[in-house]
């Protein structure tokens, strides 16, 4: 395959970047564009839900890159510039506002967006960007009587640890019985929520939310039980869907995601990457998308290989972490509820260990609380292919 | 080339320990020790994709 003549990025995050970064590393000196719908230089966002909403950052520490290094990376950055279609056949991208740009190759990242409950209303946030934390942030600075964080998944739980931290009354509520246990199994969803419980929040399981009440600003949650709880603010943080709405008709397929082959391309010059792609994942033997980090940054790179002809499969060990109070948890691999697990090192009741998921004999995931050394072991373990009782009964 | 860590940035995640472990070692302290300050020119493409995947954006290289 020949090289590109020029390569357009839409979406301007992590994964985008990362691709801008690798197609100049990799030599690439044909024109690149970087395409965001927000207004900010790509920034990171794991901050946002910790540092940044605790109010013990400003805002300008989490450039992803400096600006005089994104410089001179040579980009035709547009900020503040939403894409509102694609056509695969003439190869165009529409922007809102109405231009058109022609377009060689391709990289689509234009990751996911928060699922939300009911229409907008005053008082109720949700977390993704930039202005999303501000806003938060500015409703936290005035002392609410009480948080209620709606979904104790891994952004709930990361605002409900941080409004705690900040001293604030915080409930949650799970429609799950135990937080995360679609996830990490039930098991090890009762040692969340024991954190969380240890830690003074309200934590209501096995119950979804019904409404918000309250006369213009939120007031109060409603149950699916009947009960309510008073709230000042609240958080949901119940899930993301893929942006992928303005691919429809495009000629590329969707489906929970930008379809993409192995090697994490859409069409020929056309590659995805980060929250927005779906590829099967070779080393789990399916098809994945992954909303974490780490994968943005590994996929963004691996895609923009692609589009410079590379054809090696992607076939990462997913891997992600979460800050919660002063425990840092770290999954490595992909893992169902239902798969075997088994704690292998140090101890649950003092909330630092390790635990092994396995499914057919193999080794799939490996779980840890302040064990991060620990985790990145398994991880390589994963990768090799090990088998779950060798892992069981390894040394790390 | 020389590697730096921000270690008021660092919180010993291991990505770099993963991708480089002859460079990078998180001990059952969990602290991250520079096993290589100095690497080789060699090692340089291993040490940027550190730079890059690292979750807390503390490492850097100065080539001083």
């Amino acid at each position: 395959m020949s090289a590109p003549s020029s390569v357009t990025i839409v979406g301007a995050s992590l994964a985008g970047l990362r691709a801008a970064e690798t197609l100049r590393r990799d030599g690439f000196d044909g024109p690149v564009a970087l395409i965001g719908d927000e207004l900010h230089e790509p920034y990171d966002r794991p901050p946002l839900s910790k540092q940044v909403l605790a109010g013990n950052w400003a805002p300008d520490r989490i450039a992803l890159t400096p600006s005089d290094k994104l410089a001179d990376l040579d980009l035709d950055l547009r900020l503040g510039a939403r894409a509102t279609g694609f056509d695969l056949a003439d190869r165009t991208l529409r922007l809102a506002g109405g231009e058109t740009l022609e377009v060689d190759a391709v990289l689509i990242a234009t990751g996911a967006r928060c699922r939300t409950l009911g229409p907008p209303r005053e008082g109720v946030h949700v977390l993704r960007s930039l202005d999303d934390c501000l806003a938060l942030r500015a409703d936290f600075d005035a002392a609410p009587d009480r948080v209620v964080v709606v979904g104790a998944g891994f952004i709930g739980a990361e605002v409900a640890a941080t409004a705690r931290t900040r001293g604030l009354d915080v409930a949650m509520v799970e429609a799950l019985d135990a937080p995360l246990s679609r996830v990490l199994g039930p098991e090890m969803g009762e040692v969340c929520a024991a954190v969380h419980r240890d830690h003074g929040i309200d934590l209501r399981t096995g119950v979804g939310v019904e409404g918000f009440d309250g006369a213009g600003r939120v007031e109060r949650v409603r149950l699916t039980d009947g009960s309510a709880i008073d709230a000042s603010v609240v958080v949901v943080g119940i899930g993301v869907v893929p942006n992928t709405e303005w691919l429809e008709g495009s000629g590329l397929a969707l489906d929970n995601g930008v379809v993409c082959d192995a090697a994490g391309l859409a069409a020929p010059g056309v590659a995805a990457a980060g929250d927005v792609a779906r590829w099967p994942n070779r080393r789990f033997g399916y098809s994945m998308r992954v909303e974490h980090w780490d994968n943005a940054a590994a996929q963004g790179a691996h895609s923009a290989r692609a589009l410079l002809g590379a054809d090696d499969p992607y076939e990462p060990v997913p891997w992600f972490w979460s800050d919660q109070y002063d425990r840092k948890i770290q999954l490595a691999g992909h893992v169902r509820p239902d798969d075997e697990v088994k704690v292998v090192t140090g101890s649950v009741a003092e909330r630092r260990f390790a635990a092994l998921y396995g499914r057919g004999g193999r080794l799939v995931g490996a779980l840890g609380f302040n064990r991060p050394r620990h985790v990145m072991r398994y991880r390589a373990m994963i990768e090799q292919g090990a088998a779950f009782e060798e892992a069981v009964a390894a040394e790390v | 080339m020389r590697i730096v860590v921000d270690f008021d940035l660092c919180e010993s995640n291991a990505v770099c320990m993963q991708i480089a472990p002859d460079i990078f070692e998180v001990r059952d302290d969990d602290f991250l020790y520079i096993l290589n300050e100095t690497p080789g020119e060699a090692d340089r493409e291993r040490v940027e994709e550190c730079v890059q995947r690292c979750p807390k954006q503390a490492i850097s290289i100065a080539d001083d």
